[in-house]
């Protein structure tokens, strides 16, 4: 299965899937330290983001994330990539300051597309998401 | 993306390593939104306390100023880090205090002026209808855009800092004119008074419209909203949903141009709403703490809170946060000094979940925080804290007994 973005940013990246229909902002649901989801409503609340690139509905939340996911790229504590709904200006700041992959704008609702746990490739430079 | 010759001129570096470093970054934004060209700025606010930049991004802050980097715009700094006058009560190491100094040596070494406020447009400078602003904090942004009419994306810190710096920003989002109108009608059934249950309306409207490009136009509110209930609406709406603009039926100035009018009521709103929203933030009585900030209080509201704290003596720490604009006049007309008589602190130039709030937990062991801030619970629950929702005479009121009554 492949599937088109609007919107990309970064380089390429294959890696496994962590998929919810919920939001996304550094500062509400991410315990940074330890690299996981810490937010007790938030639908992956206890699991790891580390090396998984999260497939979610929408950016959420304020504006710490434009610097957050820059520090968080520092420590080697960040998700591979981000995969989106929608996204808002500051995700597509971050990523643009952090170096990370972002996709975000598609035909379809993509958290109900990707199996959790699928091994993705994403080519920002064609806007492209396949599920290996 | 289209660039005039001073663009051109900071990209090939004739303006400095700071300016090409800075329009390289808008380029990259910009085209990721597929802004046609550049917008000039008149100002630019920039939210950077250091729990969000960390090291890597105090350095980078600091770089650009060794590297002679000045803004081209009046450039105004969000809440700081920490108070540094009251860093004892917060229990803030030396650590956050030393990358805190190192970050405003830098800032003002770019020429920033450090108001450390996200009330700027109560306190600094409104901005006008139309005027194009590179703003950072949600809540100030959907104030520009919805109170103000004022036009600006959420600028996230690197991105506010860049604007400052080249005095443009990528022209996308609610610089349009289709962005700004209208995509959901809400109808609502109760005008709320107290402003925690403004703060809890904007977080229904948020949840309902759910994401940055959604732009509700709200109608049916008796009378308008005063500036502190428009904060803690447009806070709210911004933290549980994204949410930049909103337009609000006979109050706002584009809501009559919006064709919000012309669409079909999607959702109404009424008490039930808003006391459910609260009733998700009432987990028992036992109170660690009581915070009033998430916005910082304006002075009207620090008068307020002093009245009620006026005969009482807290058993608990209450923290009243405020502007570094807001505090002198606090203190001149002694309001400061009532809310401190009854064991309160009056704190200023932060706010509380941008300055380290996890830590500060762990210093002083509070879990249980009572707030009348809706943008503050749904903040600190990703902190640690079980956050309690009530109004500000509830929340003093629990400052004093431990307990907050239901």
């Amino acid at each position: 299965m492949i599937f088109t973005a609007r919107h990309a940013i970064g380089a390429p990246v294959t890696g496994p899937a962590l998929v919810a229909h919920d939001g996304f902002s550094a500062r509400y649901d991410l315990d940074r330290i330890a690299g996981t989801f810490s937010r007790p409503t938030h639908k992956l609340a206890g699991q790891s983001y580390v090396g998984r690139i999260l497939v979610l509905d929408t950016a959420k939340g304020g504006v710490a994330s434009a610097w957050m996911l820059h520090e968080m790229a520092s420590r080697g504590v960040i998700p591979l990539a981000l995969v989106l709904n929608s996204v808002n200006p500051i995700l597509a700041q971050g990523a643009a300051f952090g170096n990370v992959t972002m996709l975000a704008g598609f035909e379809c609702d993509i958290t109900a597309q990707v199996p959790a746990g699928a091994t993705l490739e994403i080519d920002p430079a064609r806007k492209t998401l396949r599920v290996l | 993306m289209k660039l005039d010759a001073t663009e051109r001129a900071m990209l090939g570096g004739e303006l400095g390593p700071a300016a090409k470093e800075a329009l390289e970054h808008q380029v990259r934004v910009g085209e990721f939104f597929g802004a046609a060209d550049f917008v000039p700025v008149t100002q630019a606010h920039i939210m950077a306390d250091t729990e969000s930049l960390g090291e890597p991004g105090v350095r980078w802050v600091e770089s650009l100023a060794a590297g002679g980097g000045k803004v081209r715009v009046p450039t105004i700094t969000d809440p700081r880090g920490t108070d540094f006058a009251k860093t004892s009560v917060l229990g803030h190491t030396p650590r956050i205090v030393e990358l805190e100094r190192r970050t405003v040596e830098a800032f003002r070494g770019l020429g920033v002026l450090m108001t450390d406020t996200c009330i700027n447009y109560q306190t600094i400078q409104a901005p006008s209808r139309g005027e194009a602003v590179a703003f950072g904090d949600t809540g100030v942004v959907i104030y520009a855009n919805s109170v103000c009419g004022a036009r600006s994306n959420y600028e996230g810190g690197p991105s506010a800092v860049a604007a400052g710096l080249t005095g443009r920003t990528p022209r996308y989002g609610f610089h349009l004119d289709a962005q700004r109108r209208a995509t959901l009608r809400i109808r609502l059934d109760w005008t709320p008074v107290t402003l925690n249950d403004w703060g809890a309306l904007g977080g229904v409207v948020g949840r309902l419209a759910g994401n940055y490009w959604a732009v509700p136009y709200l109608e049916g509110l008796e009378g308008t909203p005063g500036s502190d209930a428009f904060k803690h609406m447009g806070a709210a709406m911004a933290s549980f949903g994204s949410i930049a603009m909103f337009h609000l039926a006979g109050a706002t100035p584009e809501a009559a141009g919006s064709g919000g009018a012309a669409l079909p009521v999607a959702h109404r709103i009424g008490q039930a709403d808003i006391k459910a929203l609260t009733a998700a933030y009432a987990a028992g009585e036992e109170v660690d703490v009581v915070v009033f900030s998430a916005p910082q209080l304006s002075l009207y509201e620090l008068r307020s809170l002093a009245a009620l704290c006026d005969g009482r003596r807290f058993s608990k720490p209450l923290l009243a946060v405020t502007s570094p604009q807001v505090k002198p006049d606090a203190d001149r007309m002694g309001i400061t000094a009532r809310i401190e008589a009854a064991g309160g602190h009056v704190l200023s130039g932060m706010c509380f979940y941008q300055s380290y709030a996890r830590e500060i937990a762990e210093a002083n062991g509070w879990k249980r925080l009572a707030t009348n801030s809706v943008k503050l619970v749904n903040i600190l629950g990703g902190y640690g804290y079980v956050p309690l929702l009530a109004s500000m005479e509830r929340c003093v009121e629990a400052a004093q007994t431990g307990r907050l009554a239901r």
